[in-house]
């Protein structure tokens, strides 16, 4: 009982109380609270830049699909994170450093397969292009995690302090790597190296807005293919998991990895797959996101965060729990640039990353283990 | 020194163990353990709490390495080799806190103890005959133990004594040479207790049986030679009888007025 207690962090009426008051505090502020900016540009604390869903709900569903959709990555990246992390219990400080080598990879397949430089149109773009850098930079970064995990984590098994600092140690040495050494293919003019911002371009046949016949919606249609992707990640690893011999082992390697061993299998070939796949869905991720926006110095300690906050409150080593945690980590990120107060000069808020930690705190506060994990 | 071990000098060793010690810092959990199970024998190895039999245990199934000595299983020194080898070898055990895979149903944890054994290659393709053959010989050791009505179950969801009932299932559905029980009793209801050693004792007697067990009752009733351990050594080897009158014993571990005729 005492240990049910622990598990489920702050007890107490009060103090649970008082938490789910701010939820439905900040529910009802998207809701009904919020007002759009008068027309003196003057404000207060109630005022954003669209008002409330009752008074723009065309607003109110863009973010939502924003939330949704930025969450669709999030996913993609912090699943791989969180499947490393569930089976063999290194968490990889390293995933953020492969997610941006995976970006500048597949940035440079793609600007030799189209030949055209900086600046692509993205309509010029077609499906195979963005395909194959696609499937380059997981086969790279795939093999590149397999090799640091047989390199250097495999040796030091059980001993998860000195895997986290081999990683980060890795995720330094790679990042500052691939400052060094990317983008190779830059507008003329512009210094060559210093992991400058590139895009990969999607498709061109992405490049337009949906109407979505919901209240005047048009959508982008590339963010959509993003969730679409990331569904597809999760209905694979789930099929994966749960479906094959191999799922079914590295399932048991996540409740008892000793157990495994005393029944005869081979744990070994299951921790090197999963690091193989694990550090994949970092460049599939980075490929995903630098389509929708950039790759650049930066972005690897960023994506390891994002990766970390979303299996925090997901819970470490479970689907279910990263599906989770990406969804409310995007829709709260989403929701936050879009309705936290502004004063009403057409500004946008730089405080929106805030209340992504402040879910995360209080995740933690009343489920330690994350919402799908377990009690250690 | 050992007293010579109870069996018969000629049968077939299943355990071999000569000088074995396993270290952890500054505290000796094992020393210099000499120890001898023929085939087929039932040996239960008794000894207060900390004589080092869990720990023995694991030096002999490979999750700890030997800080001195050897192991030999089956006629091969194992000595240097990991747990799943031993495995292979028809090495199976089960441990005092059941460790199981709270995630899988009954019936897949059972299966992954076979696939482990067998082979243990992580074919992506399923051979549908092989498939069903093994998923049948499941289900049919989850019937020796009596839990063939929770095969569908999470065993995450289950009692402790359910808990139990599986992991035996999970020892013996890889049909092991020998194996080797941690206190399987522990935390059982009376009634379970019965069952248990019910099943232990129709065990097949080509299956060597190791039995750390606390319950005296089922310990001396199952087995046919008991290795007592006091502070990682072994001190006294005999039949059950010869345990039952044992001065020393009483002293460490029966208490007062146990096997008193």
């Amino acid at each position: 009982m005492a240990e049910r207690i622990r598990a489920w962090g702050v007890v107490g009426t009060v103090p649970r109380a008082l938490a789910a008051g701010l939820v439905v505090f900040a529910i009802l502020y998207v809701l009904v609270i919020a007002d759009p900016p008068d027309e003196f540009g003057g404000g207060n604390w109630r005022t954003t830049n669209t008002g409330s869903a009752l008074d723009d709900p065309s607003t109110f569903l863009t973010t939502v699909l924003d939330g949704l959709t930025f969450a669709g990555l999030l996913f993609i990246v912090a699943s791989g994170f969180s499947l490393i992390f569930g089976l063999m219990r290194v968490v990889n400080m390293a995933h953020g450093a492969f997610y941006l080598l995976g970006g500048y990879i597949a940035y440079e397949i793609q600007q030799r397969m189209t030949g055209s430089g900086f600046g692509l149109n993205p309509t010029e773009v077609n499906t195979l292009e963005w395909v194959v850098p696609w499937l380059v930079a997981m086969v790279c970064i795939g093999v590149f995690g397999l090799a640091v995990q047989q390199l250097l984590l495999r040796w030091n098994q059980g001993q998860d302090l000195r895997q986290a600092l081999i990683t980060i140690a890795v995720s330094v040495i790679v990042a500052d790597q691939v400052i060094a050494h990317f983008p190779r293919t830059v507008p003329a003019g512009t210094q060559q190296f210093g992991g400058n911002a590139v895009s990969i371009s999607w498709p061109g046949w992405t490049n337009r807005l949906v109407d979505l016949h919901v209240g005047g919606v048009t959508y982008s249609l590339s963010r959509l293919v993003m969730l679409a992707l990331g569904a597809a990640v999760g209905l694979a690893l789930f099929l994966w998991l749960h479906k094959t011999k191999t799922g079914m082992v590295i399932r048991a390697g996540v409740d008892d990895r000793q157990m495994t061993a005393a029944i005869g299998i081979n744990i070994q070939t299951t921790f090197a797959l999963a690091f193989l796949v694990g550090s994949a869905l970092a460049a599939f991720g980075a490929t995903v996101g630098g389509s929708q926006a950039s790759i650049a110095q930066g972005r690897d300690g960023e994506w390891l965060l994002f990766s970390l906050v979303v299996v925090i409150i997901g819970g470490m080593g479970s689907l279910a729990g990263a599906a989770v945690g990406s969804v409310l980590y995007g829709l709260v990120f989403a929701f936050a640039v879009a309705y936290l107060p502004t004063t009403g000069n057409e500004c946008c808020t730089q405080y929106s990353v805030v209340l992504t930690f402040a879910l995360m705190a209080l995740v933690l506060a009343f489920r330690p283990q994350g919402l799908f994990g377990r009690a250690a | 020194m050992t007293e010579a071990a109870p069996a018969v000098e000629h049968a077939e060793p299943t355990l071999r163990l000569r000088g074995v010690g396993r270290r952890f810092g500054g505290l000796l959990a094992v020393d210099e353990v000499d120890l001898d199970v023929v085939h087929g024998e039932r040996r239960a190895i008794l000894g207060p709490n900390g004589a080092g039999k869990t720990t023995l245990f694991n030096v002999i199934c490979g999750d700890l390495s030997a800080s001195t000595g050897t192991v030999e299983i089956f006629g091969e020194d194992v000595t240097k080799k990991p747990a799943r080898y031993r495995a292979k070898m028809g090495l199976a055990r089960t441990y005092q806190q059941s460790r199981l895979f709270d995630g899988l149903t009954v019936e897949d944890s059972i299966y992954l103890a076979i696939v482990g054994v067998e082979g243990g290659r992580l074919r992506p393709v399923l051979v549908p005959g092989k498939e069903r053959e093994i998923r049948e010989r499941a289900r049919e050791a989850a019937g020796r133990v009596a839990i063939s009505h929770k095969l569908g179950e999470m065993v995450g969801s289950l009692s402790h004594g359910e808990h139990r009932q599986v992991a035996i299932a999970m020892a013996l559905a890889a049909e092991p040479k020998a194996l080797m029980l941690d206190e399987p009793a522990s935390g059982l209801s009376r009634g379970e207790r019965q069952l248990l050693t019910e099943l232990l004792l129709g065990l097949d007697r080509d299956i060597t049986l190791i039995l750390i067990e606390h319950d005296m009752d089922i310990a001396l009733r199952v087995a046919e030679s008991v290795t007592m351990m006091h502070d990682g050594r072994v001190i006294v080897e005999g039949t059950p009888d010869e345990i039952r009158a044992n001065e020393t014993v009483h002293d460490l571990y029966l208490g007062r007025g146990y096997g008193h005729e």
